[in-house]
């Protein structure tokens, strides 16, 4: 157990200053350009697995226009469609 | 192996928090199976991706997102009624974050329609002002959205997001009266220094009413358990709403603005409401309501179960289970513990009273048998609310205070 620890303390005394920055590997399907290209710029795209598998298509389209219409997200239709479409298939329930 | 699990099954509680203090071993037991300790019932989602990290001045904490930063407590570190600075959650909407705020040229803007003048407040302003201490949980209004069935979109937070801090600072009220508040004023604006990463999304602002901003227990502080704020929480003065979600406890306050006029703005209106009359609230936010949804106010009463998880292998005998319990501000009256499933009740043991916004330790002796042993737990309060035994469902997982009933397995 006390290697257990002192291995740990030496690990993050090792950390550098800021948390490492979280890797979000979405699922590699069509669309999946659209969403790393629209949504990362504003958020985390953990709120994609996060908010998964339970959202249906009317849940993604919820989400997606909320996006749009109360935060300003620039997303064209063609693109939103695109999301939308990746999201329910990949990450819907 | 002997995991810390087992451990802490076998240990009485005085030897569960004796190593709990530590911090150390669980988190590293948690990263060395690559598993995260989170909350039974939340989305598979969340376990695909999900980590511990470490923020600066942080123990590690369960990373649910980056950008804005969303970072949970883990179970372990709700074993005393104070929860550390450096073990305290965090919760951002948006995604610019200041990286860093220099206290000596810091200022909150203070003015408004409803202010007779106006005027800017220092951090030393702030540290000269009649100084008020008040011990208050800090708890996330989307806290347990992730057990919510069916589950609702959103940061799925299990049971992590939430804290208890002894808060120090300035109070409202007396920084309203350096300007001079008006008779018609209905509501008091709140901005911080975090903001959108584009222009085009809502900035975070909020308001709380008149009357709870001249609370005299409502305070801008500067101190978070004897220390200066972590950054990640709201250094270098955030507000403190006790008994209030933390949606209004604004971080990094930078405006209050006395307002005739409800505050407008996404974060007022649709975000942050509850249907009307669905929950037992006393508190209400009048000038906000509408025909059918009224903004979030104080906590619901509830309790937490921290000595043990769902499904944790005791030993059969005397096996100390305890937790903590609160509510909005009206203290905690008795906490009472079930062992069949909710036929009969037995008082809790309540411990140390840190005040009627803290939380309410409470430990139970659980007489263990072999096999499976259940321990159902209800929190009341001062003024007779209780959990609820059934999920009161609303469309932001808001307010879920279901009493817990975890399964232990005696050998």
């Amino acid at each position: 157990m006390r290697t257990y620890i002192v291995a740990f303390v030496v690990a993050l005394i090792a950390l550098p200053a800021m948390a490492d920055e979280q890797t979000i590997k979405l699922k590699q399907a069509p669309g999946v350009d659209k969403v790393e290209a629209n949504c990362q710029a504003c958020h985390s795209l953990a709120y994609i697995p996060m908010n998964s598998p339970f959202l249906n298509a009317g849940g993604w389209d919820a989400e997606v226009n909320k996006m749009i219409k109360a935060m300003g997200a620039p997303i064209d239709d063609a693109d939103a469609k695109a999301i939308k479409d990746y999201l329910t298939k990949n990450y819907g329930g | 192996m002997i995991t810390r699990r087992h451990l802490l099954g076998t240990a009485g509680a005085g030897a569960a928090l004796a190593v709990s203090g530590l911090g150390l071993p669980n988190v590293f037991e948690a990263n060395a199976a690559g598993e995260v300790p989170l909350t039974p019932g939340i989305p598979e989602g969340v376990r695909s991706y999900a980590t511990m990290a470490t923020l600066p001045g942080k123990k590690p904490l369960i990373r649910l997102s980056d950008r804005g930063p969303n970072y949970e407590s883990p179970l372990e570190y709700f074993r005393t009624p104070i929860t550390p600075n450096d073990e305290f959650f965090v919760r951002y909407h948006l995604s610019d974050i200041p990286e860093k705020i220099d206290a000596n040229t810091y200022k909150i803007s203070v003015g408004g329609d409803g202010a007779n003048g106006q005027a800017e407040i220092t951090f030393d302003d702030l540290k000269k002002m009649p100084a008020v201490e008040v011990v208050a949980v800090n708890q996330c209004s989307g806290n347990r959205r992730g057990l919510s069935k069916p589950h609702v979109a959103g940061v799925e937070w299990g049971y992590g997001a939430m804290g208890c801090a002894h808060w120090k600072g300035a109070r409202l009220k007396d920084i309203l009266e350096k300007v001079g508040v008006k008779t018609e004023a209905i509501e008091i604006g709140l901005n911080g220094a975090d903001g959108p990463a584009i222009d085009k999304t809502p900035d975070f602002i909020k308001s709380i009413p008149v009357w709870k901003a001249m609370d005299a227990d409502t305070i801008v502080a500067y101190e978070m358990n004897g220390a200066p704020l972590p950054h990640f929480n709201g250094f270098p003065a955030r507000l403190i709403v006790p008994g209030w979600t933390g949606t209004y406890w604004m971080k990094h306050l930078t405006n209050i603005n006395v307002l005739t006029k409800p505050q407008g703005g996404f974060w007022m209106k649709p975000a942050y409401r509850i249907p009307v009359g669905k929950f037992p609230v006393v508190a209400r936010f009048i000038t906000q309501e509408d025909a059918t949804s009224t903004p979030i106010t104080e906590m619901v009463v509830n309790s937490l179960i921290t000595s043990h998880r769902d499904g944790d292998k005791i030993k059969r005998g005397k096996v100390a289970v305890s937790g903590l319990a609160w509510d909005g501000g009206y203290g905690i009256r008795v906490v009472e513990v079930s062992t069949d499933g909710g036929k009969t009740w037995s008082d809790a043991r309540l411990g140390q009273d840190l005040g009627k916004y803290a939380f309410r330790p409470w430990s139970f002796e659980l007489n263990a048998k072999r096999g499976k042993n259940t321990v159902m737990v209800n929190a009341t309060n001062k003024i007779g609310q209780s959990q609820t035994a059934e999920l009161i469902f609303n469309p932001a997982g808001y307010h879920n205070n279901v009493m817990q009933n975890i399964t232990l397995n005696a050998a």
